[in-house]
């Protein structure tokens, strides 16, 4: 699986409540979500966001609530993938449980800038930078996340128990 | 290798002998929890999953506490669709008004969670049952679904950082302190991924409050939970609340740790996190230029328990507080409400010109009853203080202790409670 598109580029400390502020968490609905989604950090972000767009951000992302409404949010807004380096434990957890692709690559985000045309494989890791012609390899998940991922998400994984 | 107590926790849940940290786990739940915002999500999931029951009436727990009462006809119809999944599917443990609370407040109350348990809640400060020597975190809506279904979640094992406590703490000092003092040295992502294990002779001199509020904000240093030995005091607390089964679980003295802080207890001084990060702490007596408050939120998760109320009443019994200040007290729960009414606090309150609500998170999470305008700013002995947490964007929290705020309420700005 391939991802590729522009990246818009935040720094540490990405809390879930800029991601999806709380006063819109009396909706569940993806798309409903996905209109506020980054509004209290990059009220632009809705506007400029297109399908297969990258978010590229420091330290921590995702830290703060447990809401799911945050990487849901950021997936019906058109990401196709988050790379950071490093992610608040539960939204890591709600990123791989909903699908949402998620990369830890210091060296990517060192060098990655906003507006970068950015390529992503998810099977291998491995991130290019389009722009900039450079490529990185991103950690790859352990098998055990490999395979929810592949089910395309935790209900999948473990309706294939039951 | 030995293992530390939350590993010890998760392999008794995994049937296995031994974990060591980085090993991914399924894992047996106790309880299963959520509120008004996630459980919604969660029920939509749950559909679709084949087996779209829960493992366990009495181990799941729904607690309408975010937007309830009811802030507006979105917020009603997320609440009714709870409401009604709990009455078909004859959930034990569902909290309507009335009876409900804070849902962190309420859980150790009812006597839900108790040591040696295993609790996911879909809500981040499901960490605070670490007060009780119970593993609990916060997970997802998915996560929520699933365990609901079947009784199990996974987990990567944890590595932990150790916290070593001695001393006590000065009068004025608490749980708030010290877990504010923790966050501002390793900051909001220091403990990411970890287990805060606290221990040493200091933790017998911290109550169970305390306990519960530092619990609480593990997650506001990215830990995965934040646990406490079993002490008498527990044991105590638990012989009042519940009647579950309890075990104990011990550290092996060979497990090893990523860190070890000590701390003094009687070194520490009423501290405030200042915006727009839980780690931008100071004491107070650092605060050089005055900061000029609008509001002062005395109630979560984090601090809405008797003994804040207390520490809170002991401030404020007899003063007024500043003109053009808005006091709220939130009683965490129904229970802790009656507790204040029948200390007298409550009539207090309202005579030092505070405003008494019924439990809920409301301005906590920037929900409802009292959210700030642009530009204004709250002494609030919650939890976060992120950008826009309490209303607009360009609005403050500053994060404190219950004597603090309301000392800052008295003065119209952040306070010690010895000026006043
Ligand atoms: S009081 Fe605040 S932190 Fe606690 S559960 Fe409610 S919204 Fe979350």
């Amino acid at each position: 699986m391939n991802a590729k598109g522009k990246v818009f580029r935040y720094g540490d400390n990405v809390d879930t409540d800029v991601i999806i502020p709380a006063r819109y968490l009396n909706t569940s609905d993806p798309l409903e979500l996905a209109e506020h989604c980054m509004e209290d950090i990059d009220k632009e972000f809705v506007n400029n966001v297109h399908k297969g767009d990258i978010i590229v951000a420091d330290d921590n992302f995702g830290c703060g609530s447990s809401r799911e409404h945050a990487p849901i949010a950021i997936k019906a807004s058109g990401v196709s993938c988050v790379i950071a380096n490093s992610f608040a434990r539960i939204f890591y957890r709600n990123a791989i449980n909903i699908g949402l692709p998620i990369l830890e690559c210091p060296e990517a985000v060192n060098t990655i800038e906003s507006g970068d045309e950015v390529e992503v494989d998810f099977d291998s890791g491995k991130i290019t930078d389009v722009t900039k012609n450079q490529t990185f390899q991103g950690q790859a998940f352990p098998e055990f996340m490999q395979e929810l991922i592949s089910a395309g998400g935790l209900v999948n994984y473990i309706n294939k128990t039951l | 290798m030995g293992m530390t107590m939350t590993q010890k926790i998760l392999a008794a849940h995994a049937g296995v002998d031994s974990v060591k940290a980085g090993d991914l786990i399924m894992a047996d739940l106790d309880m299963v929890l959520g509120n008004d915002i996630t459980s919604p999500v969660a029920i939509n999931v749950l559909k679709k999953i084949k087996r779209d029951e829960v493992f366990d009436k009495n181990k799941v727990a729904l607690v309408p506490d975010h937007f309830a009462p009811n802030k507006d006809i979105k917020a009603a119809e997320q609440c009714k669709q709870v409401r009604c999944f709990a009455c078909d599917q004859d959930i034990t443990n569902y909290f309507e008004i009335g009876e409900m609370g804070v849902e962190h407040a309420l859980l150790p109350e009812k006597g839900l969670v108790v040591a040696g348990n295993l609790v996911i809640g879909a809500d981040s400060h499901t960490c605070t049952y670490g007060a009780l020597g119970a593993f609990s975190t916060g997970v997802g809506s998915t996560d929520m679904a699933v365990g609901m279904a079947t009784g199990k979640a996974w987990f990567k094992v944890p590595s932990a950082i150790q916290f070593n406590l001695t001393g006590a703490f000065k009068p004025g000092v608490s749980g708030k302190d010290l877990i504010l003092h923790i966050i501002g040295m390793i900051g909001v992502d220091g403990a990411l991924y970890k287990s805060m294990e606290f221990v040493g002779d200091g933790v017998a001199s911290l109550t169970m409050d305390d306990r519960f509020t530092v619990s609480n904000m593990a997650i506001e240093a990215g830990g995965k939970n934040g646990i406490f030995p079993v002490d008498d005091q527990t044991i105590a607390y638990m012989k009042e609340h519940s009647d579950k089964a309890y075990t104990v679980y011990e550290a092996d003295d060979d497990a090893s740790y990523d860190q070890v802080i000590d701390i003094n207890l009687s070194d520490l001084k009423p501290t405030v996190a200042f915006p727009h990060l839980p780690e931008n702490t100071k004491t107070v007596d650092a605060i050089k230029e005055p900061v000029k408050i609008d509001q002062v939120v005395i109630g979560s998760c984090t601090n809405g328990r008797f003994s804040d109320f207390k520490k809170a009443h002991d401030v404020l019994k007899g003063k007024h507080v500043a003109k053009g200040v808005r006091l709220i007290i939130i009683p965490a729960t129904q229970q802790i409400y009656l507790d204040c009414m029948e200390a007298g606090f409550l009539k207090d309150f309202i005579e030092s010109g505070g405003t008494v609500s019924t439990p809920t998170c409301g301005p906590c999470l920037g929900g409802h009853m009292g959210i700030l305008a642009a530009g204004e700013r709250c002494v609030s002995t919650t939890n976060r203080n992120f950008v826009g947490r309490m209303g607009h964007v360009d609005s403050e929290v500053y994060l404190a202790n219950p004597e603090v705020a309301a000392a800052s309420a008295i003065l119209g700005r952040i306070a010690a409670p010895d000026e006043v």
